[in-house]
């Protein structure tokens, strides 16, 4: 265990609970109600709220709460293999575990019978881009001022062989000795996990270290989200 | 775990923060209470009114509350009813019974009579259910048709700022402008002037009262900018 440590290095020599620079920002589309852009290392994701507005068809209305809609999408251009554009299998299921990420999250009983539709882009895709979703889908809810319990803090864990890890890039995911992915939502005022899941080998014990990391690094994001809300209003009191 | 307001009064929070601990404080709009924290649920500022604690939005749609003055549109006409366009994610209704005091044989009547598509409203929200079913009434004498002006919307959270505390602002702009001045809960603005510039020199000044909604001493400032427009307009 130990000597594997040593052998292993990061290729982009970052320690093993360190992520890749973080940059977020909210109201980037002007045309929604509420956006928000988030970059982590070469993942750029960027997220557009509509709503609460009115919902069809009709049947889809439930008189107790408001219907979330999300949408992922990966741009063509944003993996080295150029994607096809129509919705996949894949885009498809992640837009599906969003929204499940992020339906704790609003108070969807206080928009009776009305959709709230997130619509989110990878631009550039450099793995870890269903917890970049997350993260500006969280910003960009809050931004168009759609009343929410907190916010949410999502982050890749994962293994390297024995080596446990956060926030793996593409070139660690094609470790020739195996790699985890491990994405985990997490929403810290109410201790919730939203969404976990498990792609790989990974011992009980590596687990266990691997999701106390990932629960760590999103309390941390969900920080610098908040700062990041906050200061598109503290620059516009200066004005 | 110290009891008391944690933020200050007017400060940036977003949601999720903890504006105060334990059970002295009541959560009003935008805010939750989770065992003894009250916590926001929107993006705002704090607003303190001894022990009540709200958020004032910095974004957002409209959402009806009851006794909300709006202005709405008349969307449908139907049998007995019509239905309203409030500018919120759904239609607001109007029932006969709401729109006047005087007895009206809906059988013999053609209710177009009263308001017709296309028609603007002034009227009062006095009924949201749960499951978002908004009735409007028009009976009061304040509640009218809104027959000639000017039109326009602003964002529904900057409309407590261009009416003022109690008032001051609106009741300014009316005397500088000398214009009839309605401003609905729900964003849209309605100008009566004798002239036409005057009219649209209170939609100047409403506009650069959204867009300026956090400064201080706006109510000063626009009516000097009044007075300035007033004399460019008059050379």
């Amino acid at each position: 265990m130990n000597q594997s440590k040593k052998a292993v290095k990061r290729p982009d020599g970052r320690k093993v609970d360190e992520i890749r620079k973080v940059s977020c920002k909210a109201g980037v589309v002007k045309n929604a109600d509420g956006s928000a852009e988030f970059i982590i290392g070469n993942t750029t994701a960027i997220a557009a709220v509509y709503g609460p507005r009115e919902l069809y068809p009709k049947f889809k209305q439930d008189p107790s709460r408001a219907l979330l809609r999300c949408k992922y999408n990966l741009m063509s251009f944003s993996v080295s293999d150029r994607k096809r554009p129509a919705p996949s299998r894949r885009d498809i299921e992640l837009g599906l575990v969003i929204k499940n990420a992020l339906s704790q999250l609003i108070f969807l009983e206080k928009y009776p019978k009305l959709a709230i539709d997130v619509f989110i882009e990878i631009s550039q895709a450099d793995a870890g881009t269903r917890c970049a979703g997350i993260c500006a889908a969280s910003l960009a809810l809050a931004d168009a001022g759609i009343q929410m319990r907190e916010l949410a803090g999502s982050i890749a864990a994962g293994a390297l062989g024995d080596l446990v890890v956060l926030d793996l890039t593409k070139e660690e995911e094609d470790y020739p000795e195996g790699a985890t992915d491990l994405p985990i939502t997490y929403l810290p005022k109410q201790g919730l996990i939203t969404s976990l899941q498990l792609d790989g080998d990974i011992s009980f014990a590596g687990f266990k270290k691997a999701l106390k990391m990932g629960i760590n690094k999103c309390k941390e994001l969900v920080k610098l989200q908040e700062e990041a809300l906050k200061i598109n209003y503290l620059k516009g009191d200066k004005k | 775990m110290n009891k008391g307001i944690i933020t200050e009064s007017r400060s940036v929070v977003v949601p999720g923060e903890t504006i105060a601990i334990g059970m002295n404080y009541l959560p009003g709009d935008g805010t939750y209470r989770e065992g003894e924290e009250i916590r926001a649920s929107l993006l705002g500022l704090v607003d303190i009114r001894e022990n009540l604690l709200k958020i004032i939005p910095l974004k957002g749609a409209y959402i009806p509350k009851r006794d909300d003055n709006v202005i709405g549109r008349i969307k449908d006409v139907g049998y007995s009813a019509w239905e309203v366009d409030i500018n919120a994610p759904v239609s607001a209704n109007l029932l006969v019974q709401d729109a006047t005091i005087a007895y009206v044989n809906i059988n013999r009547t053609d209710i177009r009579r009263f308001f017709d598509i296309d028609d603007y409203i002034y009227a009062k929200v006095v009924k949201v259910s749960k499951s978002m079913y908004i009735q409007l009434s028009t009976k009061d004498r304040d509640y009218k048709k809104l027959n000639i002006g000017l039109i326009f919307k602003i964002k529904p959270v900057k409309v407590p700022r261009v009416i003022g505390k109690k008032g001051s602002m609106i009741n300014m702009l009316i005397d500088e402008t000398g214009t009839e001045l309605i401003i609905g809960q729900n964003g849209v603005v309605w100008i009566k002037g004798n002239k036409r510039k005057d009219e649209l020199i209170t939609m100047k000044a409403v506009k650069y009262i959204e867009e300026h909604a956090h400064e201080r001493g706006l109510t000063d400032k626009v009516k000097e900018l009044i007075k300035g427009w007033k004399k460019d307009e008059s050379k």
